[in-house]
C-alpha cells in the first residue's frame, strides 16, 4: 500500500481569529427570521416562505423514531453569522484569516487541479466563488443560492421548496426558515458538464448552526456531477447542521451527487435530501458519513415518470460516541422505474450505525425493479448495527429484493495479512478499504485519496 | 547455517491441548517434509509457528537463528523471513490482488520498481492469468489457483523459512510437478517445511528430512529412507 504523508491537524483545528460582523445568537423567533431575510435583501416571497416555515418548525415535534435528539438546545444556536461583508471571486481579496483557513484545507491547490468551479462556504455565507468561463459559456449556472435569488429570481422561485416542502419535517422547516448559503446549479437542456462541480463546506464557529440550502436543476437531457465535502474543527459545545438539498432531474437528465461528510464529533447532522426523477432520468446519490455526534440522513429519490432510475450508494462510519442513522428512500410512482440501493456501514469503539430505508411502490406502478443490499462491518462487542428496511409495495407486478449481511472483522483475514508483513493497523485499513472499495470507485480521484485518508484516521483507534 | 528450532512446543485452542511437545528443526536451504494422519496437528504447528492468535502456546520454544520467535508479533515474524502458505487462504472482498502483492513485498522486501514485471513473469510460470491481479484477494479463485497464488508469494517474497501447508492438495498432476520443480529451485536459498498428505510431490523432490506427526507430537524422524518405508508399509506400521 502506498504510504501517504498526511497532515492530521488539517481535520482538527479551528480558526479562532475569525471575525463576525453580524451575529444572531439570541435564539429564534419570527422577528429574527424576518431580520435575516431583510439583512439579505430578499424578495417578499422569500420572507413569507421563511416566516411560514418558522411556524411549521415551532409546531413540529422533534422526531423520536431515530437517534437521540433530545439534547439539542434550539436556544443555544447561532442562526446567522456573517464573517465578512463582501463576496468575492478573487482569492486575494479574502480576509487573511479566512484565506489561512482555506489554505490549510488546500482549496487553491484543489482549484488548480482544474476543478470546474470552487464555491467555498465560510460560516453561513459563501464568500468565495469562482466559476470557470467555459461553464458560463455553455449556460451552466453555478453560484451560491443567495446570489441565485437576486440574479435568477424566476428560476429559483419556480423550483425552491418544491421537492422538499417547508413542512416536510422539523429540520427541513428550520432550514427553510433560516437558511443561508448552499449551491444553486442549473444545467440547460442537453448540456453535459464535462467535469464534476465541486464545493467545500466548513463550520468554524463554536455552537454554530449551518443551514445551507442547495438546489440543482438538470433540464432535459442534461448531465452533471456535483461533489460536496465537509470537514469540521472540534468544538466544546453541541453544534447543529440542518441542510436541505433539492434535486430535479428532468426527462433524460442524469444527476450524480457525491457527498463526503466528516463532521467533528459534537455536530448534529440532520439533513433532508431529495430528488425528483422524471421520464427516463437517472439520479445517483453517492453519500459518505463519518464523524458527527448524530447523523440522520436519508437521501431519497421520487421516481415520478416511466423509465426513471435511481442509484444510492452510501457509506457510514460510526466511531466512539457517534450514531449514524442513515439510509435512503426509493419511491416508485410510475411504471418501469428502477432503484438500486447499496449501503455499507462500519462501527467501532462503541459507535452505532442504523440503516433505515424505505422502498415504496405505488399502485399502478407496474414492472418496478428495486434491489437493496446492506452490509455492515462491526469491530467489537461494544458497537452496534441495526437494519430497518421498510417496504410498502402496493403493486404486485414488481421485483423487489433485499439482502443484508453483518460481519465482524475477520481474525483469519487479519492473520493472513499480518503474515505478509502488514501491521495490525495496516491490515485493518486494507480490509476496511476493501469493504468500501465499490464506493471509493465512484469518487473523483483526488476525492478518493482524501476519503481513504479520512477512513484511515478513523481506524487509528481500532487497534487493541 | 540459519535454522529454526521448535522445542517441546505445547499449544492449546479453546482450552484443548493440540500440540503435545513438538520437536522439529528446519534449516535454510533444506526441505523437511512433515506427514501424518488427519488431525495430528500438522496445520496447527504451521499456524503456531507463524503466530496465529487463535492458539495459545503453553510451553516450549521456537527459536530462529537464536532469537525467540514467540515474543514477536505475526508481522515481525514475517519480517524475520518466516512465511506460511495457507492451506485455505482467506478471501478478502474489495482488496485488490495487485495492491496486496505490492504492499506485502514493500513490507517484507522493500520497494522494487521492477516488481510488476516480476509478478507478471512469475504468474506466467505458474500458469496464472494476468486478470487475477485485478480481482479481489483470493475471491473467485479455484482451489488449485489459490494454492498456486500462495506459491507465487513464496517466489516473490523469498522467505528464509517457508511452511507449505498442504499446498499440493487440490493441485492437478501438472501443477504438482511444477510445484516440485519450483520448490527444488527455491530450496537453494529457502528452507521448506512441507506438510503433505500424499506422496505425489515426493516424485519430484527429494527431501533432506522427513518427520511423522501424530497426536500433536513428532513420533518419527529420518531421511528420505523413511518415505520409502512408508511407501512400502504404510503409516500404520509406524504409528
Amino acid at each position: 500500500m502506498e504510504k501517504i504523508e498526511f497532515d492530521y491537524s488539517k481535520y482538527d483545528f479551528k480558526n479562532s481569529t475569525a471575525k463576525y460582523k453580524i451575529l444572531f445568537n439570541e435564539g429564534l423567533s419570527e422577528e429574527v427570521v424576518k431580520r435575516i431575510s431583510k439583512l439579505k435583501n430578499e424578495p417578499e416571497w422569500m420572507t413569507e416562505f421563511r416566516v411560514n416555515a418558522y411556524k411549521f418548525f415551532v409546531k413540529r415535534p422533534v422526531p423520536e423514531w431515530g437517534a437521540d435528539l433530545s439534547k439539542i438546545n434550539f436556544e443555544n444556536i447561532t442562526y446567522f453569522a456573517r464573517a465578512t461583508d463582501k463576496k468575492t471571486n478573487n482569492w486575494d481579496d479574502l480576509p487573511e484569516d479566512i484565506r489561512d483557513t482555506y489554505n490549510k484545507l488546500g482549496i487553491p491547490e484543489a482549484e488548480k487541479k482544474s476543478l470546474s468551479g470552487v464555491e467555498v462556504m465560510y460560516e453561513s455565507e459563501v464568500v468565495y466563488n469562482s466559476v470557470k468561463k467555459e461553464l458560463e459559456e455553455i449556460g451552466v449556472i453555478f453560484c451560491d443560492t443567495d446570489t441565485a435569488i437576486k440574479q435568477y429570481p424566476e428560476l429559483v422561485k419556480k423550483y425552491f421548496g418544491k421537492v422538499i416542502s417547508p413542512n416536510d419535517n422539523k429540520f427541513a422547516a428550520l432550514n427553510s426558515a433560516v437558511w443561508s448559503g448552499g449551491s444553486f446549479i442549473y444545467i440547460p437542456k442537453g448540456v453535459k458538464v464535462p467535469m464534476p462541480l465541486q464545493a467545500y463546506f466548513r463550520i468554524n464557529a463554536a455552537n454554530m448552526g449551518q443551514f445551507e440550502r442547495t438546489l440543482i436543476i438538470a433540464d432535459e437531457g442534461a448531465d452533471v456531477t456535483y461533489v460536496e465535502g465537509c470537514t469540521a474543527p472540534v468544538y466544546s459545545k453541541d453544534s447543529l447542521h440542518a441542510a436541505v438539498v433539492e434535486v430535479i432531474a428532468h426527462k433524460n437528465a442524469h444527476v450524480k451527487y457525491i457527498t463526503v461528510q466528516n463532521w467533528s464529533s459534537d455536530v448534529y447532522n440532520l439533513v433532508t435530501k431529495r430528488a425528483f426523477a422524471y421520464e427516463n432520468a437517472f439520479v445517483e446519490w453517492i453519500d459518505a458519513n463519518m464523524g458527527s455526534k448524530v447523523t440522520e440522513k436519508y437521501p431519497s429519490v421520487y421516481l415520478m415518470e416511466p423509465g426513471a432510475k435511481s442509484n444510492v450508494l452510501s457509506v457510514a462510519l460510526a466511531n466512539k460516541g457517534q450514531h449514524q442513522d442513515t439510509g435512503t428512500k426509493a419511491v416508485h410512482l410510475a411504471p418501469n422505474t428502477s432503484s438500486v440501493i447499496r449501503s455499507k456501514s462500519i462501527c467501532l469503539n462503541g459507535g452505532r450505525t442504523t440503516y433505515r430505508g424505505l422502498v415504496k411502490v405505488k399502485k399502478g406502478a407496474t414492472d418496478v425493479k428495486s434491489s437493496t443490499r446492506c452490509d455492515a462491518l462491526i469491530f467489537d462487542d461494544f458497537s452496534r448495527t441495526d437494519t430497518y428496511p421498510y417496504m410498502e409495495i402496493d403493486e404486485e407486478e414488481s421485483t423487489i429484493s433485499h439482502e443484508a449481511s453483518v460481519g465482524k472483522i475477520g481474525d483469519e483475514q487479519l492473520f493472513y495479512l499480518e503474515s505478509r508483513g502488514l501491521s495490525e493497523l495496516e491490515a485493518i485499513n486494507m480490509i476496511v478499504l476493501g469493504f468500501i472499495a465499490e464506493f471509493v470507485e465512484e469518487l473523483p480521484i483526488e476525492f478518493a485519496v482524501e476519503f481513504n485518508r479520512l477512513i484511515k484516521i478513523n481506524m487509528e483507534g481500532a487497534v487493541g | 547455517m540459519e535454522q529454526m528450532d521448535v522445542r517441546a512446543l505445547e499449544a492449546s485452542v479453546n482450552g484443548k491441548k493440540v500440540l503435545n511437545g513438538v520437536d522439529i528443526s528446519i534449516q535454510r536451504g533444506k526441505i523437511h517434509v512433515l506427514m501424518g494422519p488427519n488431525g495430528s496437528g500438522k496445520s496447527t504447528l504451521a499456524n503456531v509457528i507463524m503466530g496465529n492468535p487463535k492458539y495459545t502456546v503453553t510451553a516450549g520454544l521456537i527459536n530462529f537463528n537464536g532469537e525467540d520467535l514467540l515474543k514477536l508479533k505475526v508481522n515481525e515474524r514475517a519480517k524475520k523471513g518466516i512465511f506460511l502458505a495457507f492451506q485455505e487462504p482467506v478471501e478478502i472482498s474489495g482488496v485488490n490482488t495487485m495492491n496486496f502483492l505490492v504492499t506485502a513485498h514493500t513490507n517484507l522486501r522493500g520497494k522494487d520498481p521492477e516488481l510488476r514485471k516480476e509478478i507478471t513473469k512469475k504468474m506466467n510460470e505458474l500458469n496464472l492469468p494476468d486478470s487475477f491481479l485485478k480481482r479481489s484477494l483470493n475471491e473467485g479463485f479455484s482451489g488449485g489457483e489459490k494454492k498456486r497464488f500462495e506459491l507465487l508469494q513464496v517466489m516473490l517474497l523469498k522467505p528464509k523459512i517457508a511452511i507449505l501447508d498442504e499446498i499440493d492438495s487440490g493441485m492437478d498432476i501438472d501443477s504438482v510437478r511444477m510445484l516440485g520443480e519450483i520448490t527444488k529451485n527455491l530450496s537453494k536459498d529457502t528452507g521448506f517445511l512441507m506438510i503433505t498428505h500424499n506422496d505425489h510431490i515426493l516424485d519430484y523432490i527429494k527431501p533432506d528430512m522427513v518427520s511423522i506427526m501424530k497426536d500433536g507430537k513428532i513420533i518419527k524422524s529420518g531421511d528420505y529412507q523413511l518415505i520409502e518405508q512408508i511407501r512400502k508399509e504404510g503409516y500404520k506400521q509406524l504409528i
